[in-house]
């Protein structure tokens, strides 16, 4: 069992992969903050899955596994679906979360539906297509996992750089417009940096859990502090440590996916947060309104003497 | 002697839909009064003050500040001259931050692009805590505040933009007395140095007491004037008439 693992951490090409998850985890945490402060974390799981169809057609546009192209079909079925379900939302009597679930699963649908029948096609075969529904991070090479670092670090400079400016418009996006701050561009900008996160994610994490990368770290992180600053380095924290971890159990295991196991992961701290966080964890809660009460009760009773 | 208007509003028509929620409306405020918008529910109120801050596009119409420095130009050039009280429901009060950090940001637009607040802004946020009664706050989690201490969060906000013009929408509704009092005492103070104050406000009993000027608003400008010769029963009759045949008889 150790020989195992240590073989594993040994091996360049999990260190690697692992190194590539790692980071996407880091960013996830970060851009998802903004996504679940800004209330678009739903928003982020439909363009995932809409995002599969682009996949299949950009396959079957070149015929090899290309993975600019891939990713590129991905984008553009992602906002042909996000900009669906903004219109049927403004224009029609569907309401935003029937636009959401009915174009995510139709999109989705549609994906498996090209996917499957590309699948008699050898090269699909090869290519490993499948692998985007569920992810499959061993099947990241060297340069996606530098595409990644030179992506993601473009990424938290604009965080760094626009720090105030995303954080009055994540809050208040009325108030910063009155300040003279472009809300078109800031909040165009906040999206694409939702949208390119998902995008990068989407070999390694997969279409479906991809959006619980992007939500679990900052909701976990929310619990533990008050403040923006913290909550965003706590999250890149978790969702870095998701990334390895799940990466780890995935490579361990015979042909586990590895977009569950990092979820999986994701999933524990967020529940370990919410039971277990020191102010606003579920149980100390509980034992602070036991306490108020034993308090109260102690006055009242004195009160009754 | 006609007296100088911070805001000309002039023909200005505003529809969502295939109904005009504002209709022709002209009207003006005064450079250093305190004046209310005052109408009945969906009357255009909000309408109107939006329009004014450039959120929603009319029709046809304009609407022209003049602040010092400036005379008679569009809501872009002045941006930074104009600060803005939304009603404090239209945000998540759970975010993470303090109640610092919040009014700072009235300090942004000075700030501009990119740059950061540094002592000098943190400093002018501390004072208009004070001035709202809140300095002990700084530090404090927004979460944790009343109805009340968000209204004058938001108001130290608004003060830290240090600007010529405040419109605010509702700044009364729901809070107590004693936020109530607090709040109309600052904006009484803002007035006398000069500022124009624009105040969409609810409360019909209160607004003799309150208000410079008032204008009444239905769909169309009903009346508008100081207080002393627009405030009248006949006025406030008709401002609310459209809403009595749900039931109030004409007695």
């Amino acid at each position: 069992m150790f020989d195992q693992i240590s073989l594993l951490l040994n091996d360049y090409t999990f260190q690697i992969v692992a190194l590539g998850t790692g980071f996407l985890g880091l960013l996830s945490g970060v851009v998802g903050t903004y996504a679940t402060l800004r209330k678009e974390s739903l928003l982020g799981d439909a363009l995932s899955h809409a995002a599969l169809p682009g996949i299949g057609i950009g396959f079957i546009l070149i015929q090899r596994k290309e993975l600019s192209v891939l990713l590129l079909g991905a984008l553009v079925s992602g906002l042909i679906a996000t900009v669906i379900i903004q219109t049927m939302s403004k224009k029609t009597v569907v309401k935003l979360d029937s636009a959401l679930s009915l174009i995510l699963s139709s999109f989705f649908g549609l994906g498996l539906v090209i996917l499957t029948s590309i699948q008699n096609n050898p090269n699909a075969q090869q290519a490993g297509l499948s692998n985007f529904i569920f992810g499959q991070a061993s099947a990241m090479l060297l340069s996606d996992v530098q595409l990644i670092g030179v992506v993601g670090v473009v990424l938290l400079a604009l965080v760094g750089l626009f720090w105030k400016e995303f954080k009055v418009f994540t809050f208040d996006p009325m108030f910063g417009q009155t300040l003279g701050f472009s809300g078109k561009i800031i909040e165009s900008l906040m999206s694409t940096m939702i949208v390119v996160t998902i995008i990068l994610g989407l070999e390694s994490v997969g279409v479906i859990l991809i959006s619980a990368l992007l939500i679990g770290p900052s909701v976990a992180a929310r619990q533990w502090t008050d403040r923006l600053s913290i909550v965003i380095v706590l999250a890149a924290v978790v969702g870095f440590v998701s990334g390895v971890t799940g990466t780890f159990i995935s490579s361990m295991g015979a042909r586990i996916p590895t977009g569950p196991s990092i979820v999986v992961v994701v999933s524990s701290f967020v529940f370990f947060s919410l039971f277990f966080s020191p102010k606003r964890g579920i149980i100390a809660k509980h034992y602070a309104y036991k306490k108020r009460q034993k308090v109260f009760m102690k006055h009242i009773q004195s009160l009754e003497e | 002697m006609e007296h100088k208007k911070a805001i000309a509003i002039n023909h200005l028509t505003v529809a969502y839909d295939a109904k005009p929620v504002l209709w022709d409306i002209s009207c003006g405020f005064n450079e250093g009064h305190l004046t209310a918008i005052i109408g009945p529910n969906g009357a255009g109120k909000s309408t109107l003050i939006k329009s004014m801050l450039s959120f929603i596009q009319p029709i046809t119409g304009t609407i022209d500040f003049t602040v010092s420095g400036e005379q008679k130009v569009p809501y872009k050039k002045v941006k930074n001259k104009i600060a803005y009280v939304p009603q404090n429901t239209t945000v998540d009060w759970d975010f993470p931050a303090t109640v610092l950090d919040v009014v700072l940001m009235g300090r942004y637009g000075h700030l501009g692009w990119l740059k950061r607040p540094g002592k000098k802004d943190k400093d002018v946020a501390k004072q208009m805590l004070l001035k709202v009664g809140l300095p002990t706050f700084a530090s404090r989690q927004i979460s944790q505040l009343s109805g009340g201490q968000r209204q004058r969060v938001f108001l130290a906000r608004a003060l830290a933009q240090e600007a010529d013009i405040y419109i605010m929408d509702e700044p009364l509704s729901g809070v107590d007395m004693k936020t109530e009092r607090i709040i109309m005492k600052l904006l009484k103070r803002l007035v006398k140095k000069g500022k124009t104050v624009i105040v969409v406000h609810h409360d019909l009993q209160t607004v003799e007491e309150y208000f410079d000027n008032v204008v009444f608003i239905n769909q169309e400008v009903i009346a508008q004037g100081p207080i002393q010769t627009a405030f009248t029963k006949e006025n406030i009759d008709k401002t609310y008439h459209q809403d009595r045949n749900l039931g109030e008889g004409e007695g």
